[in-house]
């Protein structure tokens, strides 16, 4: 009798060491723990969230939302008031942080470029000058850009009163430590032929690069695609624009008793931030840009030279597209950290979305949780959504395999 | 940043659960032997830290008085600095005992934010300063005018209505302590400061020419100042309340720091003697020693001596007692009976 159990023991032993010892079991029984480690983990926090909001006796609700926000926002794109809501004031914030990000991007982009061509330029100057550049900005921590440049801007340059006299520009723009005043364009009746006019002009260049290349692939006709591109989306509206009359009015900044009032503003704040931004991730473009570059093996350059093409096409048709396979995934944390970087506007006080709805609306609400949330889903939006472009973007310009 | 760390860590310490709140505070910090006390990241006279790297000010001395009355010991206070928009999840978090960070008691905060007011330490409104040059004589001349203003404050919600109901434009620069809206403020990044008066005269007298610079007349709100527990937990708001009664009672009373210790061997007055734990067991109904009430004015003394300390006439803020008098000299700071 006791010998059979404890046979039974040893077989059931047996049979656990072999489950376990069986690779693929082993494997499942592992994950379907840390699954289970990582739900009640989850649950947990979540649980725990909920009682100890119960316990101050507060409630989860988003009811907050459609009450007046009673704050001003110094920089809004779309019309706000105190007495709008705290949606539409996060929605202004939300504005504010795609329009620095984007800012930011463009800039960093082309400056990117820039200093990583000149990084590899055979000019010592123009490579020394590039190289200091991007060492100094992208080792010095990005909250000290913003600081930095906040600072030189409100401190040294003139107040509104010295602005109006000294750093005016033909009475037209203004720069002082309150920002960069300059006309804002009041469209007229007739604009809208211009605007005809520039998709008329974006069609017609569509049609003609398609075009264009038919022609150049069946009879090596090459035509200046590039300068007749800019003609039709520059030049044609510009003309169309002056025949029609000039339809605008400018609105001029002047100088009242406090500051210039009229006219269009970018704040230091903005500029600080965008700036700082760009500069910051710039340098790490430049670094990509560079390295993307160098990775086209020489021998590239050599044999589109052996078929004696031209070097300005070697550089567009042989070696970009190549450099770009290489660019584009780096490139695209880099867009992803300026975004989210450019939270740190909250260091200077530039009214971004956790300013906003995470800030001011946090604190005359009291609704931590609810509003965190907000902002984390949107910085978790704008972040999934610009890698979706790049991603598609690269699928689109890698090797096509034949 | 800094701001957001503290909210994210407040967070994630409240997703956590580390919170005191439903302990019983008195416990906890008797306990801990240590208070936690919430306070201005730095406003001269009411919280700052000075050469040696203490705070010292109005506020730290409340601070100092709670922790004289629960602990025994004015120098058990562990200073947690806050700015305007971090200090309540500071204190709903646990991390914080305490607020005595002139924050204003107001409907939405008392009720919906779950915070429990205790009282009114200093009877404050709203003001606006600007430089003399600028020939600004009233606050309705401020059309047009850069206004700095600390964010996540009632002066911001204030400053909306104040412009708003007057029909005139403003554009407000939003910063986030006291100590950059004063550089700002100085560089010209904005005309005008607003602040509570108090803290206004505070700012200007750290500024190198404090005369070339005015507090205009309109006060535009009342910003009633107090200490700030979490709500529910009433024996620690008891506490608390009856800490900021004992300093405004003994200047009634006449009890200072130098004679606290005479009056303490017993006196004619049994209001005094129930104050001072010589008669009576209010210390014990409070779960506090038999003698916290002598703790807290030989500590940091009575109302007057506390204010005419750091922020009176004598001193580089200057400010009147004003409504802060005691209800007998006409101002409104009035304790209710040691009974």
């Amino acid at each position: 009798m006791n010998t059979t159990t404890a046979d039974s023991d040893v077989a059931k032993q047996l049979a656990l060491s072999k489950i376990w010892n069986n690779r693929e079991a082993r494997s499942v029984i592992l994950q379907i723990l840390t699954m289970a480690i990582l739900i009640g983990f989850f649950a947990f926090i979540i649980t725990n969230a909920i009682s100890n909001l119960a316990a101050v006796g507060k409630t989860f609700s988003y009811d907050f939302l459609s009450q007046p926000a009673s704050y001003d926002i110094n920089q809004s794109l779309i019309a706000y008031t105190s007495r709008d809501t705290h949606f539409k004031a996060g929605l202004v914030g939300l504005i504010n942080t795609g329009l620095v990000a984007i800012s930011g991007i463009v800039l960093a982009t082309i400056l990117g470029f820039l200093l990583g061509v000149l990084r590899l330029s055979p000019n010592y100057l123009l490579n020394r000058i590039s190289y200091c550049f991007i060492e100094f900005t992208r080792n010095v921590p990005i909250l000290l850009h913003i600081l930095l440049i906040h600072g030189i801007i409100v401190h040294s340059l003139p107040r509104p009163k010295l602005a109006s006299v000294e750093w005016n520009l033909a009475d037209l723009f203004y720069l002082s430590n309150r920002g960069v005043f300059t006309p804002r364009p009041i469209p007229d009746d007739l604009l809208w032929i211009s605007g005809v006019a520039l998709a008329l002009g974006i069609g017609f260049t569509i049609w003609f690069r398609k075009y264009a290349k038919r022609i150049q692939d069946s009879t090596g006709k090459i035509y200046p695609v590039f300068l007749i591109s800019i003609a039709a989306i520059i030049g044609l509206p510009v003309l169309v624009f002056f025949v029609t009359g000039s339809p605008v009015t400018w609105d001029i900044p002047e100088f009242k008793r406090f500051n210039f009032q009229g006219g269009m503003v970018l704040l230091p704040e903005f500029m600080a931030l965008w700036l700082a931004l760009s500069l910051y991730t710039a340098a790490f473009i430049a670094e990509i840009v560079r390295a993307g570059i160098l990775s086209v093996s020489h021998g590239q350059w050599e044999a589109a030279c052996a078929l004696g093409i031209r070097r300005a096409r070697i550089l567009n048709l042989v070696i970009i597209p190549q450099a770009l396979r290489v660019i584009i995934p780096p490139l695209t944390s880099q867009y992803l950290n300026l975004t989210k970087n450019s939270s740190l506007a909250i260091a200077i006080g530039y009214m971004d979305i956790v300013a906003t709805i995470g800030g001011i609306s946090l604190m005359q609400t009291g609704k931590e949780m609810e509003t965190m949330i907000i902002v984390i889903a949107i910085y978790l939006s704008i972040s999934l959504l610009i890698s979706m472009f790049m991603n598609w973007y690269n699928t689109r310009i890698k090797l096509v395999e034949r | 940043m800094k701001k957001l760390q503290i909210i994210s860590a407040a967070a994630a310490v409240m997703a956590l659960g580390v919170t005191a709140a439903s302990a019983g505070t008195l416990q906890d910090v008797q306990a801990r032997g240590e208070l936690r006390c919430i306070v201005s990241t730095g406003l001269a006279g009411f919280a700052y830290t000075d050469s040696a790297g203490v705070y010292q000010g109005f506020d730290a001395d409340f601070c100092r008085a709670t922790a004289a009355a629960v602990l025994g010991d004015a120098s058990k206070v562990k200073f947690v600095p806050a700015t305007g928009k971090t200090r309540f999840t500071i204190l709903n978090s646990g991390e914080g005992d305490v607020l005595w960070r002139n924050t204003t008691w107001t409907f939405v905060r008392d009720v919906d934010v779950k915070l429990t007011f205790v009282g009114v330490n200093y009877y404050d409104g709203q003001g606006f300063m600007a430089p003399k040059s600028l020939g600004v004589k009233s606050a309705k001349d401020l059309d047009g005018a850069t206004v700095c203003i600390q964010t996540g404050t009632t002066t911001e919600l204030n400053l909306a209505d104040f412009f708003r109901s007057n029909k005139i434009s403003y554009e407000p620069v939003p910063i986030e302590t006291n100590d950059e809206s004063r550089t700002n403020y100085l560089a010209g990044r904005c005309d005008v400061y607003t602040t509570d008066a108090s803290g206004l005269a505070a700012t200007r007298s750290t500024f190198p020419n404090p005369k070339d610079h005015v507090i205009l007349p309109e006060i535009i709100s009342k910003e009633p100042l107090g200490p700030v527990v979490r709500h529910g937990d009433d024996q620690w708001g008891d506490v608390i309340r009856w800490v900021l009664n004992a300093t405004r009672g003994a200047e009634e009373l006449g009890v200072t720091q130098a004679n606290v210790a005479e009056m303490a061997k017993g006196t004619n007055n049994p209001e005094i003697n129930r104050m001072l734990g010589t008669e009576g067991d209010l210390g014990a109904m409070l779960g506090l020693q038999k003698d916290w009430g002598q703790k807290v004015i030989g500590a940091v003394g009575n109302y007057s001596e506390i204010f005419e300390r750091h922020i009176g006439k004598d001193t580089d803020i200057g400010l009147d007692r004003g409504l802060n008098a005691l209800w007998t000299d006409g101002g409104i700071q009035y304790s209710p009976p040691f009974r």
